[in-house]
């Protein structure tokens, strides 16, 4: 074999294997730093030895195999220097691994409930997931999420002490936990998609990325799990990513759903989309995700804003707010009674969702407010609301926005 | 990525002869051999005392010089290495285990990437 074609096939198995192997060797040696080490040893020693004896017919069973036995030398001779480890010989006698399928599907679900086990704090729970499934560096993370490198650095190795010290479990909850972490899972899933999605402006590269990996982990999820919730979110995720493309102009200004050039949306993936979200609906429970997939799905079908089935999308957020009762949907239901019933009764709702109180810092209700009292010609009121939306919104591209929608208002 | 593994310690402990700090200095051999044999290994040296060190200034085109320097705390510079490592928690890991890590401490610096602008401060 030559050393270039050896080289190919360690590149492909670090692409396709090292998540999986992480992940299992994780689970093999006991902890996140054994296991890393231990990855990072078994890619060390196929760099040595592929080039010379050819590539494993399983790389994965390879890599697993020499990453735990590498560990387990090292560990004896530490135990040497330091005395010995009881627990050393019985980690060392185990059987080695068995690569069935299912197992390796069991790891990946092990780690992606771990990383986001509900006693991490939110932050941390993304920062995990993102490195240790997702397989981003510290520093692709942080440029990600326009953090300094040390602190996403610090949540990481925090989060890993917690995980040892609380000895939160490798494992896959039970069917009583399950749907309680699984949306935990979700959420993460979900923050990493939003994070990517709502950023126009910074390094868009990078936070298109976390849309990439947003949506690998939830087809991971839905491979593993057949979860309606689950179906619902990477349905949701897929049709905010059909219309990607077309939110923004070639000068970065934001493009309303009602101006996007709708023959450029993604007809594959709003298809893909629509199967899981009927797969979701086929079960009988359907929860926030995929109430939301239901929407996004009747904007993607209709042809235009006028053609859009608004009573649909107004009873799909009724059955929302009372599923998941929220502030923002509160705000997006009255953006489609205005356009059901016109922007009268739209600005009463909007009053409405406001008067509860938690949108007062939130820019895009007072740009819903805004929109509504210009449509109904209160330029003065209209002027207000977009003042106030403007000193509050934070992205360029939506500063932009805002000024072009003032200045267009009648003196 | 490459990081330096700066290590600081206070040579009064580092040397005392105790069995904890004679512990640390036996290990270093084998943590080196470990990250040669790891592949993260780029280079690395130990310094002397700052007794034999000299500090240089120019200012106004005037070179000055003086003995050694002066260190308001204790520990000082002792030695680095240079790493290769996937990410900075890769890099905190494998300094974590570096033996003078639990007499002094190692602080993890990101070598500069020439090809990003410079910092604006």
């Amino acid at each position: 074999m030559t050393a270039d074609a050896a080289r190919a096939a360690i590149d492909a198995a670090y692409r396709t294997e090292a998540r999986r192997v992480l992940a299992t060797l994780i689970r093999l040696l006991g902890g996140f730093d054994a296991a890393e080490e231990a990855l990072h040893d078994a890619f060390a020693a196929a760099a040595a030895q592929w080039p010379r004896d050819g590539v494993p017919a399983n790389p994965y069973a390879w890599l697993v195999s020499t990453g735990r036995f590498r560990t387990i030398d090292r560990w004896r001779r530490q135990a040497r220097l330091r005395g010995a480890l009881p627990e050393l010989t019985a980690l060392a006698d185990m059987q080695p691994e068995t690569a069935a399928p299912e197992d390796i599907v069991d790891d990946e679900l092990r780690l992606i409930f771990t990383c986001c086990h509900p006693s991490l704090t939110p932050d941390a729970r993304i920062a995990l997931t993102l490195r240790e499934v997702g397989g981003l560096t510290t520093e692709e993370i942080a440029r990600a999420y326009l953090a300094p490198a040390p602190t996403i650095a610090q949540r990481i190795v925090r989060a890993k002490a917690k995980i040892r010290d609380d000895a939160i479990p490798y494992a896959i909850p039970d069917r009583a936990a399950l749907p309680a972490r699984l949306e935990s899972a979700l959420q993460v899933i979900y923050l990493i998609f939003n994070e990517g999605y709502a950023a126009t402006d910074g390094p868009s590269l990078m936070r298109a990325g976390l849309c990439d990996e947003a949506i690998r982990l939830g087809r991971l999820i839905v491979d593993l799990l057949d979860d309606s919730e689950a179906l619902g979110l990477l349905a949701l995720m897929l049709l905010h990513h059909a219309r990607a493309a077309t939110r923004v102009d070639a000068r970065g200004d934001l493009v309303l759903l009602e101006d996007q050039d709708r023959s450029l949306w993604e007809r594959a993936l709003i298809a893909e989309a629509q199967a899981l979200s009927a797969r979701a609906w086929a079960s009988r429970t359907v929860g926030p995700y995929a109430l939301q997939a239901a929407i996004a799905d009747l904007h993607a079908q209709a042809a235009s804003t006028t053609e859009t089935d608004w009573a649909q999308i107004v009873a799909l957020y009724d059955v929302l707010g009372r599923v998941a009762p929220a502030p923002v949907t509160a705000l997006n239901r009255a953006a489609a009674v205005s356009m059901r019933d016109g922007p009268e009764a739209g600005l009463a709702a909007v009053d409405a969702a406001m008067a509860q109180g938690e949108l007062d810092d939130y820019h895009l209700a007072h740009a819903a407010r805004a929109d509504m009292q210009r449509r109904l010609g209160h330029s003065e009121a209209a002027r207000a609301a977009y003042q106030r939306a403007l000193a509050l919104a934070r992205q360029p591209a939506e500063q932009r926005f805002l000024r072009a929608r003032l200045a267009q208002l009648p003196a | 990525m490459q990081y330096v593994c700066l290590i600081y310690f206070d040579p009064q402990q580092v040397f005392d002869q105790s069995a904890e700090s004679n512990a640390v200095l036996a290990a270093v051999g084998q943590y080196n051999d470990d990250l040669k044999a790891s592949g993260h290994y780029v280079t690395s040296q130990a310094l002397t005392l700052p007794n034999e060190a000299m500090t240089v200034r120019v200012r106004a085109g005037k070179m000055s010089a003086t003995d050694g320097p002066f260190m308001e705390t204790r520990e000082m510079l002792a030695g680095f290495i240079l790493i290769e490592a996937r990410d900075l928690n890769e890099a905190v890991q494998i300094a974590a285990r570096d033996p003078f890590a639990r007499l002094g401490a190692i602080e993890v610096r990101p070598v500069v990437d020439y090809s990003k602008p410079r910092p604006k401060l």
